[in-house]
């Protein structure tokens, strides 16, 4: 790979991944005091109003750094893959530019209604108000898993002159059916990240013995929501989008699955190192027959292996890729095993004496973020080489003027700026966090 | 006649994106002379709290429109000026950040440091931005492909080696940013009482003054740069509505300012704004992005637009999402009404 196309990919890689640390919390966060607002109007407590309250104050910092960093997306489609832009423009423009209009404008405004407006709109008003920060943010998450879905499983397009890729149908674009199962198992890990960061706090405020009223209804939203996104993210959302790949991206689901070799009845690897020249895992931990089921329904039907395939389809960093899908499906199968326990305490009115399971909750809180990255890593490196699966190479779709220097340049930037914005953002929240809901909800008022 | 008509929603976009993320980009212009206290400078702060967020949402709408109606346009322009868009995305970071983290802490070293960093990304995104226009005007070194790659400065000289700063585009750059500190001393006049608006009078006068000669020597650079200005006035004489439109949006200004109508001022402004940013887009029509060597390598609005099936669907969910800005723009804006005082929460 010449270094320009390797600096664009990496600046596009890092900048994303950053940004989506701020968006999947806003995803959760934002349902979660939603959720909040609604028990506090239906159950008229007053208490979980304060807890909404003292949320929003950690969702405004995580917002603003959720802002600040998505700017720069929209613009690099442009700068720095100009030739994907100039043929493909014409059709995820459409989901690009709805996003700006249907979700941002939306967002932008009740936020601050959100933030700061509880007594000028009322009860009702402020919930109102809510709703809309929520619902903008899942919508603006839709388009642009619409706009993703596209690139992995181009719809309503025909090919036009000097190679331009047309629209032909804005409801194939709008409701692909990757997108909508996609959709789904994304806002889902945001729930998840969200149930884990409320939980995990409410774990937090139990032994430092602070807070308690406060700590009790984290733990019991956070682990009794968390609980159900988690077991959805696996089933059935995280296995459609198996299957979905199966059908349409073969060898992205052999090369994430380490699965060189085909055979009658294909084993799943649990473990294993993969040695790509060899085409073989080393240190292997199989259990037999299980892909040829999750694929097909079938213990014994033939999966197909990486070798089945020409090398130049193959993604271009299938070690990689491999432990992203792992890490994925291992975290997610902790997350279940955890949360289901922590449920059980919770009914049983003893989870916050069950020290080892607070200990579980406060220890994983990072582990969502780790989890939701990569996922993401699978859905795109499984994607290579393609820029849009099957239609343009990822080579042929960068800016073709912009030097390595300049990239190089950019990327250094990012890198400084942006490590500067990690601090700054765990720096607050660890302030707000210090100063404990009840200073914060007497400060809002 | 569909290109036609998104042309004309991204100019207008763009041109609502300039007047309403202009007056807070001018607010932070202006907000170290203006403001001399931590308490007046949050003053300053909270006239454009609730609002420059949905402002610069503008800027990011009008990237969309532009993006799907003119991907050609889009490609070629984002990747040309690739290190100066680079850091316009760095100052939105840091200006944002500044405004929105400013007031989670106060004490001397943090406040101090985050004012300084909203005034300077303020101006420096006026005088970019400025820039950018001046670069339009200018024209740019387009090959056959429609594309191009432009280095910061060369020799300074808008000739075919120029960079993106030459004398011309930094003039453009500076002339934005006197146009947008008045523009933000009208609206810190408009929204604050007291010293702290006495303060944003006397700006305004001076930043008008300034306004008022750059006017004049950017309109006779420009029409000497590039020809096709002054063509495209013969051709259709119509079009010198836009710029006597401008000419009274800058009268007005002053005017009403001297005889304290702070309302009619912030709107006169505006009308200047409107008036020279629709000057500039007739004077350069049918391009959308000028060649400055070969003229049949120039960007257009029918060689840079999308195909019709796209730009007509785009109008069927365009409408209904403009009626919703506005109703929202309605509503932030008379919630947030009158003048700001420390009182209340927020930024």
């Amino acid at each position: 790979m010449d270094t320009a196309l390797a600096l664009h990919r990496f600046q596009f890689a890092f900048t994303i991944t950053f940004h989506y640390l701020f968006v999947q919390l806003t995803l959760g966060l934002g349902f979660l005091i939603f959720v909040l607002k609604t028990v506090a109007l239906v159950k008229k407590d007053e208490h979980y109003n304060e807890c909404a309250r003292f949320w929003a104050r950690i969702f405004a910092v995580n917002f603003a750094l959720g802002v600040v960093t998505g700017i720069p997306m929209e613009f690099q489609f442009g700068t720095n893959w100009s030739r994907f832009s100039r043929d493909a423009g014409a059709v995820i423009g459409h989901t690009l530019a709805m996003e700006g209009l249907y979700t941002f404008f939306l967002e932008s405004t009740f936020l601050g209604f959100m933030l700061y407006g509880e007594q000028m709109l009322g009860r009702v008003g402020h919930w109102g108000a809510s709703a809309a920060v929520w619902i903008g943010s899942w919508m603006s998450g839709y388009l642009i898993v619409a706009t993703d879905a596209w690139m992995q499983h181009p719809t309503g397009y025909r090919i036009g002159a000097g190679g331009k890729i047309l629209l032909t149908s804005w409801w194939s674009l709008i409701f692909n059916e990757w997108a909508v199962w996609q959709f789904v198992h994304t806002i889902l890990g945001g729930i998840v990240t969200g149930c884990f960061a409320m939980a995990g706090i409410g774990a937090f405020y139990v032994f430092l013995k602070r807070s308690e009223k406060y700590a009790r209804a984290f733990l019991g939203v956070g682990v009794t929501v968390g609980l159900i996104a988690a077991i959805l993210v696996a089933f059935p959302t995280g296995d459609t989008q198996g299957k979905l790949v199966a059908r349409n991206q073969p060898i992205k689901l052999a090369a994430m699955e380490g699965h060189f070799t085909t055979e009658p009845s294909s084993a799943i690897a649990i473990l294993g190192q993969p040695d790509v020249n060899a085409h073989k895992l080393d240190n292997p931990f199989m259990v037999p027959g299980v892909l040829s089921f999750i694929v097909h329904g079938n213990w014994t039907k033939e999966v197909k292996g990486l070798t089945d395939y020409p090398r130049d389809l193959w993604p271009d960093n299938i070690p990689l890729l491999y432990y992203a899908f792992h890490i994925m499906v291992g975290l997610g199968t902790v997350f279940i095993g955890v949360l289901s326990l922590c449920a059980l305490q919770l009914w049983r009115g003893k989870l916050a004496e069950t020290k080892l399971l607070l200990w579980a909750l406060v220890l994983l809180m990072p582990l969502p973020y780790v989890a939701n990255t990569a996922g993401w890593m699978t859905a795109e490196m499984g994607r290579q080489p393609w820029i849009i699966y099957g239609l343009m190479r990822t080579a042929d779709g960068v800016s073709p003027h912009v030097s390595s220097g300049s990239a190089l340049f950019t990327l250094l930037g990012f890198l400084g700026i942006y490590t500067l914005l990690f601090m700054l953002g765990l720096f607050l929240i660890w302030r707000i966090l210090e100063q404990g809901p009840e200073h914060v909800v007497e400060a809002g008022e | 006649m569909l290109p036609i008509i998104w042309f004309c929603i991204v100019a207008v976009m763009v041109a609502i994106y300039v007047v309403l993320d202009g007056f807070d980009l001018g607010a932070g212009i202006v907000q170290l002379c203006v403001a001399r206290t931590a308490a007046e400078r949050r003053l300053v702060l909270k006239s454009i709290g609730p609002v420059w967020d949905g402002n610069e949402v503008w800027l990011l709408a009008g990237g969309g429109a532009l993006y799907f109606a003119f991907p050609a346009l889009y490609a070629s322009a984002f990747s040309g000026f690739y290190l100066p868009l680079m850091m316009v995305l760095w100052l939105l970071i840091l200006r944002g950040i500044a405004i929105e983290f400013r007031n989670q802490i106060s004490n001397a070293l943090w406040t101090p440091f985050w004012d300084v960093v909203f005034a300077l990304a303020s101006g420096l995104l006026a005088i970019f931005f400025g820039a950018a226009l001046g670069n339009v005007v200018r024209g740019v070194p387009l090959d056959a492909n429609h594309e191009f790659f432009l280095p910061l400065w060369t020799n300074f000289l808008p000739g075919k080696d120029a960079g993106i700063l030459d004398w011309y585009t930094v003039l453009v750059g500076l002339f934005a940013f006197f146009t947008l500190a008045l523009h933000g001393a009208l609206w810190v006049n408009l929204k604050t009482e007291g010293e702290l608006q006495q303060r944003a009078r006397r700006v305004a006068r001076v930043a008008w003054a300034a306004v008022a000669a750059f006017t004049l020597i950017v309109t006779i650079a420009s029409f000497s740069i590039q020809p096709h200005l002054a063509a495209s006035f013969a051709a259709l004489p119509l079009g010198f509505v836009f710029p006597i439109l401008a000419l009274a949006g800058l009268a007005g200004s002053i005017t009403f300012l001297l005889r304290r109508k702070d309302g009619s001022a912030f709107l006169a402004s505006c009308l200047y704004i409107v008036g020279m940013l629709t000057s500039v887009v007739f004077g350069v029509f049918p391009s959308v992005l000028p060649s400055n060597g070969d003229p049949n390598f120039s960007l257009t609005v029918a060689n840079a637009s999308a195909p019709d099936y796209g730009l007509g669907v785009g109008i069927a969910w365009f409408l209904p999402g403009i009626v919703l800005v506005a109703a929202y723009f309605t509503f932030v804006y008379r919630k947030f009404s009158g003048k700001v005082s420390l009182e209340g929460g927020g930024h």
